[in-house]
């Protein structure tokens, strides 16, 4: 039984990673889960200097899922390499860095500072919702992610993830311009844009009035929308959207991903990542299926 | 001790102690290791509640393993929680947060104050605080004369009722009734609604007392991870160096120096 999956030349030893900005850089969930059993850890977006975030309220629940305008704080590159990244040389886990910024050139430094480090993947995140200049507006257009995509791989010294918005019309042709841009991967999908109002005091819940829909709500939009690139693209697709149990990371696979990350569910049950990666080794051996690549795309 | 897990427990007890506000009681191993001011998140039963409810340990039994949690109906989750019964099972995540620095009132005149839902955690934190502190007087605030807890905090200080009201007690809020008794604490440990916490800020900065207050926030994860329930601080914070602490994992105890409220 063979779980191993490749994506940009980088091996990992199953398909299960963390969704970036679920999973801080592992240490949080450290107490709950061996590292060593992931496939790959995926941390939270960091930029070019500390990033403060949004007001709160920042969070709150939805039915079967939960709507978030963090807005991507974060500590900034240099405490990130120094801490984050530190810690994680400790793990015999592939370590996924996403990366955020306002404009291109604030990417572009993320990347360079990356690149002599033990970052094995960039996931570019070009889909935050919750960022009022920058991140999505690069995500939303097709020339505005070519272009992107095309300076970032210009200067990567490692394989580039770009990381989808399902906030557009047609995420095919989003996912075909990252592939013609040079991407290595693509990682889909990020949040869905949603509100919620409380009616008892009349006003927005969320401090930034909207925030991302993640959870088992959005699993059906996400796995549609992994398929239609997977018949779009060549290149390796990391699916994501309320992945709670081994069953919902299958049914990701065998729309055409290559590898899934698991984000919300982390919340309701921080053992999930290490509970779907026994659920996929124990699928395998009851179905008596040789390797996990049979999955991949299996639909059609 | 690093007690942190998800577990499922058994509810020993539930019964509504006034209206809208819950009295439960669990079987866990971690009444034997938490402290005053911590908190457990608990899981509504059905799962399309994916979050948990942070709620603050009201009490711990370390021998008999039972952790008690008193609680407010705030929505449909709580709601849920609120129909468990004795020897059914509730998903806890546990334990989580800093607690109340018990240390800080060694020999000293104390303070301790509840405010409405925020009274639950103070009397764990009375409890333990007591034969340590020279002198405790506890103020407890409610909007009338239904005083849930009031009598158990008798064993641990000298207690004084508030009401808005006035139908029971001093009339007014807790600062109003600690300024007409001009008691003047080293020390203070609070939890309540922001303004009143806001109030005993000011105060005990304008009397060089130390005031340990205990903030909620909306929160996800509960760990640290998601940075959902922040606060501001006056200093850089220690996970992102920008002025915007976590409430779960810093907090939700800070000295009220540290924190812009």
């Amino acid at each position: 039984m063979d779980t191993k999956v490749t994506i940009a030349g980088v091996e990992l030893k199953n398909s299960v990673m963390t969704a970036s900005g679920t999973f801080g850089s592992g240490m949080e969930y450290s107490d709950f889960v061996d590292l060593n059993r992931l496939g790959a850890i995926v941390t939270k977006g960091v930029a070019n200097v500390p990033w403060s975030g949004n007001p709160t309220p920042r969070v709150t629940e939805t039915p079967s899922g939960m709507l978030n305008a963090i807005g991507l704080q974060n500590p900034g590159i240099d405490v990130f390499i120094e801490r984050d990244l530190e810690f994680l040389k400790q793990f015999n886990t592939p370590v996924i860095v996403n990366v955020c910024g306002h404009t291109v050139e604030e990417y572009l430094e993320v990347v360079e500072r990356l690149a002599d480090t033990n970052a094995a993947m960039l996931e570019i995140n070009v889909s935050c919702p919750n960022v009022k200049q920058g991140a999505i507006a690069f995500g939303q257009k097709t020339e505005a992610l070519f272009d992107i995509t095309k300076r970032i791989k210009e200067i990567a010294r490692q394989p580039i993830i770009m990381k989808l918005s399902p906030n557009v019309t047609d995420i095919a042709e989003m996912a075909k311009a990252a592939e013609a841009a040079g991407a290595d991967a693509i990682s889909l999908i990020n949040t869905i844009t949603g509100m919620k109002i409380d009616i008892n005091r009349r006003k927005f819940v969320l401090a930034n009035k909207t925030g991302g829909l993640s959870g088992p709500a959005i699993r059906p939009v996400a796995v549609r929308m992994v398929y239609q690139c997977a018949q779009a693209v060549k290149i390796p697709i990391i699916g994501m959207g309320g992945i709670a149990t081994y069953e919902d990371a299958l049914e990701f696979i065998m729309a055409g991903a290559t590898a899934v990350s698991v984000g919300a569910v982390n919340f309701a049950n921080p053992y999930a990542t290490v509970e779907i990666v026994e659920g996929i080794e124990k699928y395998l051996k009851d179905t008596k299926t040789e390797s996990l690549k049979e999955l991949i795309g299996c639909v059609g | 001790m690093n007690y942190r897990k998800k577990e499922t427990t058994i509810v020993v007890s539930q019964e509504m102690i006034s209206e809208g506000i819950y009295d439960l009681r669990v079987k866990t191993p971690a009444a034997e290791v938490c402290v005053p001011g911590q908190f457990v998140g608990i899981f509504p039963p059905s799962d399309a509640h994916i979050l948990m409810r942070p709620i603050s340990i009201c009490e711990a039994d370390a021998d008999g393993q039972i952790l008690r949690m008193v609680y407010r109906i705030a929505g449909e989750g709580t709601k849920e929680i609120s129909k468990l019964k004795a020897g059914e099972e509730v998903k806890l995540l546990s334990v989580l947060g800093n607690g109340f620095p018990l240390d800080a009132a060694k020999d000293k005149k104390v303070a301790v104050f509840g405010g409405g839902i925020g009274i639950p955690p103070m009397l764990y934190t009375s409890r333990m605080l007591n034969g340590t502190a020279k002198e405790t007087e506890i103020y407890l605030g409610y909007r009338n004369n239904d005083t849930f807890l009031a009598t158990e905090f008798e064993p641990f200080g000298t207690l004084n009722i508030v009401s808005e009201d006035g139908s029971v007690g001093y009339k007014g809020n807790v600062l109003d009734a600690i300024k007409e008794r001009d008691f003047r604490p080293d020390v203070m440990y609070a939890c309540g609604p922001m303004p009143m916490l806001r109030a005993i800020k000011q105060y005990a900065e304008s009397i060089g007392a130390i005031a340990y207050i205990s903030l909620e926030e909306r929160m996800a994860c509960g760990v640290g991870a998601c940075l959902g329930c922040v606060c501001k601080t006056v200093n850089k914070d220690a996970h992102s160096h920008v002025n915007n602490t976590r409430i779960c994992t810093e907090g939700p105890v800070f000295d009220a120096r540290e924190v812009e409220i």
